[in-house]
């Protein structure tokens, strides 16, 4: 059996290399650039390490008795066909798997409950609202006034609250490097925080599959200190046409677009799309979900 | 007149792709040379009367193993078209469209038409005979159920040539699976495929639960039941209380679809998330349903071939039953990114649980080899191939249920890595470890060795080979379901490397073929029927089984019974007195129901209303038929019976 026991370890081997080599550039969730996407980081780290020292041994001590107790002419191992029972062992590996999960729940309850949370405390975050159309993506600045489609602009080292809705099939809202996904779902707005430590590029996709033209679904999250930010919020004021009720309803339609961007747009754009989608029968929820969320 | 019949056709047969129209081609041939080779041969009396017709369990059984060999068939080639157009970015092989349609009724394919009915193959083949019963105990029903899987399946696969396949994902997630988003017939085909199957399925569950627990052998206790009719067992509470929803749900969608309600639609005041709730509290139990039984396989195999008692049964018993129960608190974990905190905490907590019993589990077996003499047969091939894969899937599994981090591998490759990983590692070797266990006993004949080892190492390393690179492209960021990727993104490297996995896994099943048709030919017999030196009481009886599988129903004293009779010499055939057997009388009904499920869900899915009706009408008829029936049972005279046992029996040693 050792052929076996080789190709699993060479594999193994072969994608902890790879994983680790990973510090690259292209293992986005590796290589975290802000506070949300470290935490995460921190819990695959923390997991891995946890079920490797588990996992680990036990497949070497598969490997030995595989290899010890092979039935094979002249084995001096020992034979016990009538042993099937011993109450220590059994309640080892009960034990085992329990404290185990016990102490990764542990870090798994803390951190749902943080990262549902302003990450950089103190600092005053902006928002961003969020449409996923038939496909594309659209972001609204409501305290800036403008509107882009396909890429996002956000300051650094300020906490940007995402709110997410769909104007189109659920799709889920993802920027891999700057933190975990959420979805956007019709006639509802879910909160997402994010935020980037340093200037830079990100690369952001659709993750819920929506259809013919789901794998386009591309966006850029690009992050400017906050002077340049300004100075970039004044030049879309400046240059860009503004974006109309009727030029969101021919921008909804299925299809793939450019990067756009826009000087303004109508100031109930964001609740329309929700109200359209059924949000009236989600109010409520909406209200609280917002007042929870300053 | 003409031109209407044209317009027709081009809409209601699939048109415009070269892959299709050889399908179209290969699939008339096909049926041709099979009605040919029927009428040449004369063979469609026998064809109705020995296999359409019949209430045996194992004749059952083997359908069920050939249609899901067949499906395996059909969902690798899906498999390989998708790994092809993922070889090189920017790939031209298969636009989106089509690409979206493939890996759809790929993952519908190999969940619900190759993993289940390979499960129900082995339920069907197995349990009765492990039990020492001579049937199940509604062969009508099982009849029922397997041609109502059948005519599901092949509703389902008909949307290939004809009208068009689904392509809202194996779940086909509300409002994109809504007639919004994809009008036609394809989301229809994969309601109606699934809803006549399912329905089947549901009625196995039941069966097998009631054999179980009514038709054991004296004196077999539960507590000394083997370990598969554990897991079948604890695989049909599960599935008496997952089917229902997959009923509900289905039904609810073609509600929606087909007369405009809203239950999965916001704008009327329903809810999508209430259609991806109940989907995943099928769904979840499913995928343990497809397991459990697998990991009782691993437990037959292993102590049969380590020759040893399996080490810590109660705690295997105990480890099944709170699978099967756990696995009903872990629907949330597959959209931890839409809910609050609260739930995803609880349900995070839930689901890494599972993995308490599971890793237990790999314990006990590792056990059972500890201290034993293990024989390397294909059987335990596959057994020993099963660990290290389901020990880091299991492990990834783990990683995933930790909510924060989820909402990074969420619907990425790492995700699709994890449950290929457990299916394919856990499920798909479980059954095949099955399904070279029990060969000899279903069929009476020894598979080829020498194959069976070249088609394991082939599937065990493509399989690595395939899924470990997509651990890496999910930490990279590439969405599932991406029909093409670009350059930049740096993912063609380790795309590339996966995809000749799939080739290598796909080699394999070409030698499981060789290996089949190669056994057939050069027919090496079992005359002992017990060819593995096995321990539960299907080996004690000839292979293949006569008829009505014992001619007298063994008194059981102890867990692995015919072992310990082995031991003590009590095996040996004394003087018998055989009494007449009571045995039910085949039925052309089942099919004949089946067939006019077909016909039903074939006119829903295009709207025609009449013709839907009167398939549920035939339905209705046949099934009445049925309950006017009185003659449906005969006896087996004593005599007959010691005539097949003298004659079979004379055969063993």
């Amino acid at each position: 059996m050792q052929p076996l026991k080789r190709i699993t370890i060479v594999s193994l081997l072969v994608a902890l290399i790879s994983v680790i080599s990973g510090c690259g550039q292209q293992y986005t969730v590796l290589n975290p650039k802000g506070p949300v996407g470290e935490i995460q980081f921190n819990l695959i780290v923390i997991s891995a390490i946890l079920l490797a020292v588990v996992i680990i041994p036990v497949l070497i001590f598969f490997a030995y008795i595989v290899f010890r107790y092979r039935d094979k002419p002249g084995n001096k191992a020992s034979y016990m066909p009538e042993w099937d029972d011993n109450k220590v062992l059994e309640t080892v590996w009960w034990a085992i798997p329990i404290i185990v999960i016990g102490a990764l729940a542990v870090f798994t309850v803390r951190d749902t409950f943080v990262l549902a949370e302003q990450p950089s405390k103190g600092v005053k975050p902006i928002t961003i609202q969020v449409t996923s159309l038939d496909w594309k993506w659209l972001f609204l600045y409501p305290e800036q006034g403008i509107a882009t489609v396909n890429y996002v602009v956000i300051p650094t080292v300020t906490p940007v609250r995402f709110e997410l809705t769909t104007d189109a099939p659920i799709n889920s809202f993802w920027v891999p490097q700057l933190g975990g996904q959420k979805y956007t779902l019709p006639g509802k707005a879910l909160n997402l925080w994010l935020e980037a430590k340093e200037e830079g590029s990100y690369f952001g996709t659709a993750n819920n599959f929506s259809g013919k033209g789901f794998t386009e679904m591309k966006f850029q999250v690009i992050a400017k200190p906050n002077p340049k930010f300004s100075d970039w919020v004044e030049q879309v004021k400046g240059s860009a046409p503004e974006l109309t009720r009727k030029g969101y309803e021919e921008l909804s339609k299925p299809g793939l677009v450019e990067k756009q961007d826009y000087a303004s747009f109508p100031p109930d754009l964001f609740d329309y799309i929700i109200d359209k989608n059924g949000g009236q029968y989600y109010k409520e929820n909406r209200k609280n979900e917002v007042e929870k969320a300053q | 007149m003409l031109e209407n019949v044209k317009k027709f056709a081009s809409e209601f047969f699939v048109t415009g792709n070269t892959l299709i129209y050889a399908a179209d081609i290969s699939i008339v041939l096909t049926s041709l040379s099979i009605v040919f080779a029927l009428t040449y041969f004369k063979k469609w009396g026998w064809l109705w009367r020995e296999w359409l017709t019949t209430v045996d369990h194992k004749k059952i059984g083997i359908m069920y193993l050939i249609s899901s060999l067949l499906m395996l068939f059909r969902g690798g080639v899906d498999a390989l078209l998708m790994r092809t157009q993922l070889a090189f970015p920017n790939m031209e092989f298969l636009n989106s469209e089509h690409y979206n349609q493939i890996f759809t009724t790929h993952g519908t394919i190999m969940i619900l038409f190759m993993a289940m009915p390979l499960m129900f193959a082995l339920f069907n083949l197995v349990v009765p005979l492990q039990l020492g019963a001579r049937d199940v105990a509604y062969p009508f029903l099982n009849a029922v159920s397997f041609w109502l899987f059948f005519f599901g399946a092949m509703l389902f696969n008909l949307s290939f040539v004809v009208g068009g396949s689904p392509d809202a994902g194996w779940l086909s997630y509300p409002p994109l699976s809504e007639n919004t988003f994809s009008p036609g017939p394809g989301q229809n085909f994969y309601i109606w495929g699934i809803q006549i199957s399912g329905i089947g399925s549901l009625a196995t569950g039941i069966n097998f639960l009631v054999t179980i627990l009514k038709m054991r052998a004296p004196g077999m206790s539960l507590m000394k039941m083997p370990l598969f009719s554990w897991s079948v067992l604890s695989s049909c509470i599960a599935i008496i209380f997952a089917f229902p929803v997959l009923t509900v749900t289905l039904g609810l969608l073609f509600v929606d679809r087909f007369f405009g309600a809203h239950f999965f639609t916001l704008d009327g005041g329903g809810n999508p998330m209430f259609y991806i709730n109940l989907i995943w509290m099928w769904g979840h139990p499913e995928v343990y349903i497809v397991v459990l039984p697998a990991f009782g396989i691993f437990s037959e195999v292993v102590s049969t071939f380590a020759r040893k008692k399996i080490f810590g049964y109660k705690s295997m018993v105990f480890a099944l039953v709170s699978i099967s129960l756990l696995s009903f608190f872990t629907w949330v974990h597959h959209f931890f990114t839409m809910a609050s905190n609260t739930v995803d905490a609880f349900f995070a907590v839930t689901t890494m649980a599972v993995a308490i019993p599971t890793g237990v589990k790999v314990f006990n077996w590792l056990f059972t080899m500890f201290r034993g003499r293990i024989q390397m047969k294909t059987p335990m091939l596959w057994m020993t191939g099963f660990i290290p894969t389901f020990l880091v899937g299991g492990a990834t599994g783990v990683m995933l249920a930790v909510a924060p981090a989820n909402f990074q591998y969420h619907n990425n490759y790492f995700l699709i890595a994890h449950f290929h990983q457990v299916l394919i590692g856990g499920v798909t070797f479980g059954f095949f470890a099955g399904m070279y266990y029990w060969w000899p006993k279903v069929f009476g004949f020894m598979l080829n060795e020498y194959l069976g080892k070249w088609a394991f190492w082939l599937w065990n390393i493509g399989f690595y080979v395939t899924f470990m690179p997509q651990y890496a492209l999910g930490l990279m960021g590439m969405p599932r379901r991406s029909y093409t990727y670009g350059w930049d993104m740096g993912w063609w490297p380790l795309n590339f490397v996966s995809t000749i996995g799939a080739f290598l896994m796909g080699a394999g099943f070409v030698f499981q073929v060789w290996q089949i048709v190669y056994s057939i030919i050069h027919r090496q017999r079992d005359l002992t029927g017990d060819p593995w030196d096995g321990r539960t009481l299907e080996w004690s009886i000839p292979s293949p089984p006569p008829v009505y599988n014992f001619a007298v129903i063994p008194q059981v004293e102890k867990q692995d019974d015919w072992w310990y009779k082995k031991q003590n010499g009590s095996h040996r055939n004394k003087a018998v007195k055989y009494k007449p057997i009571h045995m039910p009388k085949d039925s052309g009904i089942p099919f004949i129901t089946g067939f006019f499920w077909f016909v039903a869900g074939f006119g829903f899915t295009f709207e025609w209303v009449w013709i839907g009706l009167s398939g549920l009408i035939g339905v209705a008829v046949s099934l009445f038929t049925r309950y006017l029936q009185k003659d449906t049972d005969y006896y087996i005279p004593a005599e007959q019976v010691e005539a097949t046992e003298s004659a079979i029996g004379g055969a063993r040693s």
